[in-house]
């Protein structure tokens, strides 16, 4: 009954009449879609290249201790750190960083889920806990980033008897060159976006403490936001898997 | 619906319980794969997995969060069908880059490194 209704009441004049939406959704979240998903190839194409760089490198011998120049190292080696301990903990620190990231992305969800209510409250409330999460995941990335530069007391012996301490750009005492490059590359790409999100979710807090939403008689911001909020927690579940575990 | 009234100040409008199930539900599957891929990456070198075996159950798994953020957290699987497949078809691209630079990487880098 109430199809039929509506056929009648709109002609299929109207739908070039504009005003309608085919897929649904409104432009600005449409856009926020082909965004993501150019900048999924972006991060496509940085994780595509690590794998290939890193097959055209010796891979690591079974057995071996000891970093080289001359094949390619494993995570679990390079990033044992973790922070007021010198204990050796494979891992354990990028298990946390994860945590955190997918834990923000719940809050981010929960902010969105509020908006739908028109639950002002609890929408600062999630969205104040998915700025900490990014804020933690920032700080914890710069925390990891000191300690892979400064690199480990011994460093590495090269041929020549001087050592190698740490990484740049140029070497690094983990194994190629192009090892340390990738991951200043890669997680620096995603923590760069990291770091936008957490000023987006800062600029929408405010919007939403301010009541513009509450005016406006909707909440699509925050989902909007919140797409790009998930995406980057996406990104870095790829980010993990390629860098990090294989 | 016993409340028709809506005041306009902001305190005297109900607002609705918080519907939070099946986000909570999505957290917990996408928790026991990330800590299923850390016993993963704990076992392989002391119970000598292939290499390809570990990778190949890596992958899966990844592309299942993936697939699970993507359809629930960004809502895309509640969207419209054209919306879904605008989105998903376009990583059709990326599969063949993927395909396309491992068979042509190494004679690509061979000259490189």
């Amino acid at each position: 009954m109430a199809s039929t209704a509506s056929v009648i009441e709109h002609p299929t004049t109207d739908l070039w009449g504009g005003g309608v939406e085919p897929l649904k959704a409104s432009y600005g979240k449409l856009m926020m879609w082909f965004f993501l998903l150019s900048d999924a190839f972006s991060f496509s194409a940085l994780l595509v290249t690590y794998g290939m760089i890193r097959h055209a490198h010796a891979a690591w011998p079974e057995g071996a201790t000891l970093f080289s120049q001359e094949y390619w190292p494993i995570p679990e080696l390079v990033f044992t750190h973790f922070p007021f301990t010198h204990a050796n903990l494979p891992l354990a620190f990028v298990g946390l960083m994860t945590f955190i990231l997918i834990m923000s992305s719940v809050t981010m969800v929960l902010a969105v889920e509020a908006g739908h209510r028109m639950d002002k409250k609890d929408v600062e409330k999630w969205m104040l806990w998915t700025i900490l999460g990014g804020l933690a995941f920032v700080g914890s990335q710069a925390w990891e980033w000191s300690i892979f530069i400064s690199g480990s007391h011994d460093g590495l012996k090269l041929a020549d008897g001087s050592v190698l301490r740490g990484a740049n750009l140029i070497n690094n005492e983990y194994g190629p060159p192009a090892f340390a490059d990738l991951f200043f590359f890669i997680t620096g790409f995603h923590g760069t976006h990291v770091f936008s999100g957490v000023i987006l979710n800062i600029v929408i807090f405010f919007n939403v403490a301010y009541g513009t939403y509450e005016r406006r008689g909707h909440y699509e911001m925050v989902e909007k936001v919140g797409l790009y909020w998930h995406f980057v927690d996406l990104v870095w579940v790829f980010v993990f898997t390629f860098f990090y575990l294989i | 619906m016993a409340t028709v009234h809506v005041g306009h100040d902001e305190n005297s409008r109900e607002i609705p319980k918080a519907q939070t199930k099946k986000i909570w539900k999505t957290f917990w599957i996408l928790a026991g794969i990330t800590a299923l891929e850390f016993l993963v990456a704990g076992v392989k070198h002391p119970l000598h997995l292939p290499q390809l075996f570990v990778i190949f159950t890596f992958l899966i798994m990844t592309i299942a969060k993936a697939a699970l953020i993507v359809a629930e957290f960004m809502h895309l699987a509640h969207e419209v069908k054209t919306l879904i497949w605008s989105i998903v078809i376009p990583f059709t691209f990326i599969i063949w880059l993927v395909i396309a630079l491992l068979v042509e990487g190494s004679t690509i880098l061979s000259s490189h490194f």
